[in-house]
């Protein structure tokens, strides 16, 4: 069992923060230079975090497997970032934001985590602007604002479509500084295949250098984890090529508790699949159901095109069954309705995928005001599909995006091993089983910029973690676990390629683990999941040697991990006998076929503790809420 | 959404690594025009996989043409021959049934290539940290609302910034400058507020590594607004050397 204390402050939830800010222990400035502290991962959470604890004069090493710090694929992120400024004079507050994100991530997630994020969302803005971060502005010089989904206030701020890109830029710019000033030790093309833990505690990484194939030993008295999260165990995801889940996989394995690692997000507007070669999936903004309306056909198998199908033959299903809002449902809502219709065999073409149609809105509005708000929208996708959305209607299917679930963390973002600290998208904390839109980026950077400062130099000045040479016992026992493995993966030289198999392997998560769970499915993924583990590590082809530039070998240990992560997903859907937010089990539903939260025996964070491949025991974090009432979402 | 699949002879580069000398290998695939063409070369590396031979060596992630990992030169032209495009946002229905490819990497003299068509690119992240930034600590900003930006000027600061680093300008540029990657992040910072403080030492500074970089000089043909994925306009090279010209008539002694 391991002991999970979250180490929520004493107070009011509006004053925990501040209380914990004033009783942590300090590092005085001259003795902050004896801390070394590796950083994984440079994305928004790893570069603003390698950044800030540089400046504060700590010894950092910072690592990414990309070739360049602004690579990370919070780049990818449209929307924009939610603060609480209330520049509207709208009625936001820090307390409306917090409520808000609680109650989209369905009573989920850790009260007082969510009110810190809440509470220093405003000072992210600030520090972006003063970066020089372009964001949209009003006629009069001040900032925009636009309103987002689970939301009645404007609060989100945004750079045209591209508000991840330039918040990243941001944090990697003042990362380079810091590698100019070298304050940071930069190490590109590196990946993390193990963390080292001396006497309990984090003490180092070994990485492959992805150059060379070299194994390398890295020590520091703090080890910070923020890789991203794990949809490309689906194969088919939003997310990039190279994301993985190997970093707080191999962590977990040493002992890191995995969280409620069955809520993944499914966006319901993304480019169906064209084929057998496509790699991943492309999201687009979930703006477009302002104006778009979402149809199918009344029929199965309809081989007609979308214009020769009547309207009296076309099923508006969102406006059909939620009739209050429509095209507007919440994301996992919309993302269900789509599989439903499809599966009953009522898809484009009876394939998956359903039609998002704005001729009524170019008929009502004209093509000019449409070009206006969508333009680069429809840009990409007629660059994408061939297919002109102005003339035939758009076709879309839901897509894995995002994770709440990740390694479990306490209130000072640290997991269950001192000395790991986990952040943005790679921890657990703060989303609950939904994340609402435009609250990844903040949530990354209020990781980065103003929690892991404070509370890093907490866990320093209160233990006074010792400097451990990377000759010691345990760094060479991680490292022979490395090598071994990778010499494994070689040696192997079966008969199916990796690519073939991760496909594979997503089939199964999308089917059995994706929009709708049922026990049966779930029972069923576990046993696939297992014997597909052991048909690769029997009859893999990873083609290439370990000592040189191989990305073949790459994507094996990702893979790899990804048949161990897959699993428990699927244990830890079975064990979740309700459902809420992106966790939707089909026993356990109204009437109306909504979500049904079983609050009095699931009000609990699921905490994973490695045992042996294949083979968890379940920690439970009750979470309890004491200013919010519980209630019950509809949007009938 | 078309399914014939269209057939091709692609000769890509091959080098084993940046002391070996390189050459074309042919290779004729049927592939769908729906599948990007990095999605093809998948596709290729997975049939070559499946034979026990070695795969194509290049990088992409986001494949949404934002992260600027990807980039190779497809017939001459850098990330292929449409206009504003990136190389993972290349589709195959561009190209004809039966026509020949020359996929080859990004090549500089400032660029080491790695293997196949991965190149090394890290000078252009030595230039930013030279002076690509703004100074400003985390927790010492003021509030956002503090300096009003007109729409215009943040029109030109957002367009500039929309640069994705991806390195095509330099590959694009007989000289092999990279005078429209840092005249973009000169410009970004130059014409707002909070740029001001070290505009001068900035633009010095980044101008400066360039050159020690081995990066060439420009000489004004704009291939590298033509080849640019995002279309970052050469207006921001112009605006850098009339910053740089400043800063060396008025002798600003450089702090960086």
């Amino acid at each position: 069992m391991i002991k999970l204390d979250a180490k929520i402050p004493e107070g009011h939830i509006s004053e925990k923060w501040t209380n914990h800010k004033f009783n942590m222990k300090l590092v005085n400035p001259s003795n902050k230079r004896k801390y070394d502290v590796i950083v994984v991962g440079t994305g928004l959470a790893g570069a603003s975090a390698a950044a800030t604890l540089a400046e504060l004069g700590y010894k950092v090493k910072a690592f990414t497997f990309h070739d360049s710090p602004r690579r990370a694929h919070s780049i990818a992120a449209q929307g924009g970032i939610n603060a609480s400024k209330n520049y509207q004079n709208d009625g936001d507050s820090d307390f409306r934001l917090y409520y808000d994100t609680i109650k989209g991530g369905d009573f989920r997630s850790r009260e007082a985590n969510t009110y810190r994020l809440a509470e220093v969302s405003a000072n992210i803005i600030d520090q972006a602007v003063a970066q020089g971060v372009p964001f949209a502005r009003e006629y009069g010089g001040t900032l925009a604002n636009r309103s987002f989904g689970g939301a009645q206030v404007s609060r989100t701020f945004y750079a045209r479509g591209e508000t991840g890109q330039q918040l990243l830029l941001g944090a990697y710019s003042a990362l380079s500084r810091q590698i100019g000033l070298k304050n940071v030790e930069m190490y590109t093309r590196r990946e993390m295949l193990d963390v080292v833990i001396v006497d309990g505690q984090a003490k180092g990484i070994i990485v492959r250098n992805l150059l060379t194939g070299e194994i390398e030993r890295y020590s520091a008295q703090a080890v910070i984890l923020a890789t991203g999260g794990y949809a490309r165990v689906f194969y088919l995801s939003t997310n990039a090529m190279n994301s993985n889940a190997t970093a707080v996989w191999r962590a977990h394995k040493k002992g890191a508790a995995f969280a409620n690692p069955c809520f993944t997000q499914i966006h319901p507007t993304c480019l169906p699949i064209h084929g057998e070669l496509q790699s991943k999936r492309v999201l687009m903004s979930e703006s477009l159901r302002n104006d778009g309306r979402i149809w199918v056909s009344k029929n199965k198998a309809d081989k007609r095109s979308a214009a020769d199908i009547p309207e009296e033959e076309r099923d508006y299903y969102l406006e059909r069954k939620y009739p209050s809002f429509g095209n507007l449902a919440p994301r996992d809502i919309s993302s269900r309705s789509a599989k439903e219709v499809c599966d009953e065999g009522r898809g484009v073409n009876g394939k998956d995928a359903v039609y998002l149609d704005f001729s009524e809105a170019i008929n009502r509005l004209g093509e000019n005001v449409i070009r206006e708000r969508y333009g680069n929208l429809f840009d990409m996708y007629q660059n994408i599909t061939g297919e002109n959305p102005y003339k035939v209607p758009m076709q879309i299917y839901p897509a894995p995006h995002y994770v709440m679930g990740g390694l479990w963390v306490d209130y000072n973002l640290m997991s269950n091993i001192p000395g790991l600290f986990v952040l943005g998208e790679a921890n657990f904390s703060d989303h609950g089983a939904n994340r609402l839109g435009a609250s990844a980026l903040m949530q990354g950077l209020a990781d980065g910029y103003f929690v892991i400062p404070y509370t890093i130099g907490n866990y320093f000045g209160g233990q006074k973690p010792e400097k451990v040479s990377t000759d010691n016992t345990a760094f060479a026992e991680a490292e022979k676990t490395v090598r071994d493995s990778i010499q494994k993966l070689i040696s192997i030289n079966g008969k199916q390629t990796v690519d073939s198999i991760h496909k594979r392997l997503g089939q199964i998560m999308w089917d059995k683990v994706g929009m709708a769970r049922n026990e049966k499915g779930l029972k069923e993924a576990i046993s696939e999941i297992t014997s597909l583990r052991e048909e690769f590590w029997k009859d893999v082809k990873v083609v290439g040697q370990d000592k040189e530039l191989n990305q073949t070998l790459e994507r094996a240990g990702r893979v790899a991990d990804f048949l161990e992560l897959g699993e428990l997903m699927a244990v830890d859907a079975l064990n979740r006998n309700e459902s809420c937010g992106a966790h939707f089990r089909e026993e356990y539903q109204t009437k109306e076929g909504e979500a049904l939260r079983n609050d009095e025996e699931y009000a609990y964070v699921s905490a994973w503790e490695f045992k042996k491949v294949g083979e968890w025991e379940l920690n439970k974090e009750p979470l309890v809420f004491e200013y919010v009432k519980l209630a019950t979402r509809s949007y009938k | 959404m078309e399914n014939h699949n269209i057939n091709l002879t692609l000769n890509i580069w091959r080098q084993e690594n940046p002391s070996t000398e390189g050459r074309f290998e042919e290779f004729k695939v049927s592939t769908s025009p729906d599948a990007s063409i990095l999605e093809m070369l998948d596709e290729l590396n997975n049939t070559l996989e499946a034979k026990g031979e070695r795969p194509i060596a290049f990088e992409s992630d986001c494949r949404e043409g934002i992260c600027g990992t990807c980039g190779v030169v497809v017939n001459g032209h850098p990330h292929g021959p449409l206009p504003k495009t990136a190389t993972c946002q290349l589709h195959m229905r561009t190209f004809k049934d039966g026509e020949n490819l020359y996929i080859e990497p990004f090549r500089a003299k400032a660029y080491n290539i790695i293997k196949d068509l991965i190149v090394d690119r890290s000078p252009l992240d030595k230039i930013i940290q030279s002076g690509g930034f703004i100074s400003v600590n985390t927790g010492s900003a003021p509030d956002a609302n503090i300096h009003p930006i007109s729409k215009e000027t943040a029109t030109i600061a957002i367009e500039a910034a929309e640069c994705i680093g991806c390195g095509a300008c330099v590959a694009a540029c007989k000289n092999a400058s990279a005078m429209l990657f840092v005249g973009a992040k000169v410009s970004q910072f130059a014409v707002l507020p909070q740029g001001q403080p070290e505009r001068y030492d900035r633009v010095q500074a980044m101008v400066n590594t360039m050159d020690e970089m081995g990066f060439g000089s420009c000489t004004n043909t704009y291939a590298c607004e033509a080849e640019c994925p995002k279309g970052v306009s050469v207006t921001n090279i112009a605006r850098m050397n009339r910053d740089f010209l400043k800063a060396k008539i008025t002798s600003h002694a450089l702090h960086f």
